[in-house]
């Protein structure tokens, strides 16, 4: 029981992972695969933020401000500021292969005139 | 096709849920990604850099580097997608 | 494109709400070092309210404030302020991207001149986003002739 109360959290990311994973092979549609990738994307970033957390702390910001360090500062009253400092770009890179992905599917159509995998594989042979 | 990319996915949730046997519990303060240099940026962030946020400090200031790198990935998305679609009717 | 009406309280709303809109976005920029915010935030919530006019308008009242030469310009520039600001700690003697550096420069004190650099690569990144998310905006939904409004 209390192994499941530790770890649950990354039971929830590891099923949501999946399902993204699932559309990502499982579908035939090109924008039904991105939403995939979309979904399995958020889903790691979820699971790395999700291990910056810590029992009983606060958000990592210093709250009496700078210039007067009358309290002493202690690592264990503040979140790990690193992991959302990475997830920080790993949402911008997401953002920026979404794009990029969606300029391709575009070109796809003018050229293609479909969506559909196998009937850009037909028409490929 | 979907029955197979359905049994694929499955094995990998299931490799996925063995792996998560030795990871450190959720919360817990002495984790290994708590305890290397974020104690570091967490204490001397105020008398280092005089600015509360850490997040911040942590992003633009220790790991300057990164950022300047993210700021050149989302410029060249932009100079992608011109690139890719852009057509000028003469 | 997409077939649209036009609708008086959606038009309305969006010019009385854009100029606010963008005030927080400048807020979110500045205050990036005492609450949760910073460049990337702000950038997104500028571009954001660009194509929160677009969409309750055209695509050309949307082109008609920032033209397509000005959004290239704002992207280039966001870049060259986070390197040109790299270069100038360099010039200076110091590690590349040290702004511990530039008290040489400002008559503050060490923590102070590093507080500046991070607000100044900040404003650089806010610049860079903004221009980005508006570019790949309109090039996506126009799907390359900007010509085409979403009529």
């Amino acid at each position: 029981m209390e192994f499941i109360v530790c770890k649950y959290n990354y039971w929830i990311y590891i099923v949501l992972m999946m399902i993204g994973f699932y559309a990502i092979i499982g579908k035939k549609n090109l924008v039904k695969k991105l939403v995939g990738m979309n979904i399995f994307q958020t889903a790691l970033i979820l699971y790395f933020v999700s291990t910056a957390a810590k029992k009983g702390a606060t958000i990592p910001i210093v709250s009496h401000g700078h210039g007067a360090t009358e309290h002493a500062i202690h690592a264990a009253q503040y979140v790990n500021p690193l992991p959302h400092v990475l997830m920080l770009t790993a949402i911008v890179v997401m953002v920026s292969t979404f794009g990029v992905a969606l300029a391709l599917i575009i070109m796809i159509y003018r050229r293609y005139k479909t969506l559909e995998e196998d009937e850009i594989l037909k028409a490929t042979k | 096709m979907k029955f197979l990319a359905f049994i694929i996915v499955i094995i990998t949730g299931a490799l996925l849920i063995y792996a998560t046997v030795d990871m450190p519990d959720w919360a817990d303060p002495y984790s290994p990604a708590s305890t290397h240099v974020s104690p570091r940026y967490i204490e001397k962030t105020v008398e280092e850099t005089a600015t509360p946020n850490i997040v911040t400090s942590v992003l633009a200031d220790y790991r300057g580097y990164d950022t300047l790198g993210e700021a050149t990935v989302i410029f060249t998305a932009a100079v992608c997608c011109i690139l890719l679609l852009r057509r000028t009717r003469k | 494109m997409i077939a649209q009406f036009e609708d008086v309280i959606i038009q309305t709303l969006c010019r009385l709400l854009i100029p606010f809109i963008q005030l927080f976005a400048l807020y979110v920029i500045a205050h990036g070092h005492h609450s949760p915010g910073g460049g990337f935030q702000g950038g997104c919530i500028l571009g954001a309210s660009f194509i929160l006019l677009c969409v309750a308008y055209d695509m050309e009242e949307a082109k008609r404030r920032m033209s397509e030469k000005l959004n290239v310009i704002f992207c280039c520039l966001g870049v060259i302020i986070f390197g040109g600001i790299g270069v100038v700690c360099l010039i200076l003697g110091a590690n590349y991207l040290d702004y511990g550096i530039l008290h040489k420069l400002l008559p503050v004190n060490i923590p102070e001149a590093r507080s500046l650099g991070i607000l100044g690569i900040e404003i650089g990144v806010g610049f860079t986003v903004m221009a980005a998310m508006i570019s790949i905006f309109l090039n996506l939904a126009s799907s390359g002739e900007h010509e085409e409004t979403l009529r």
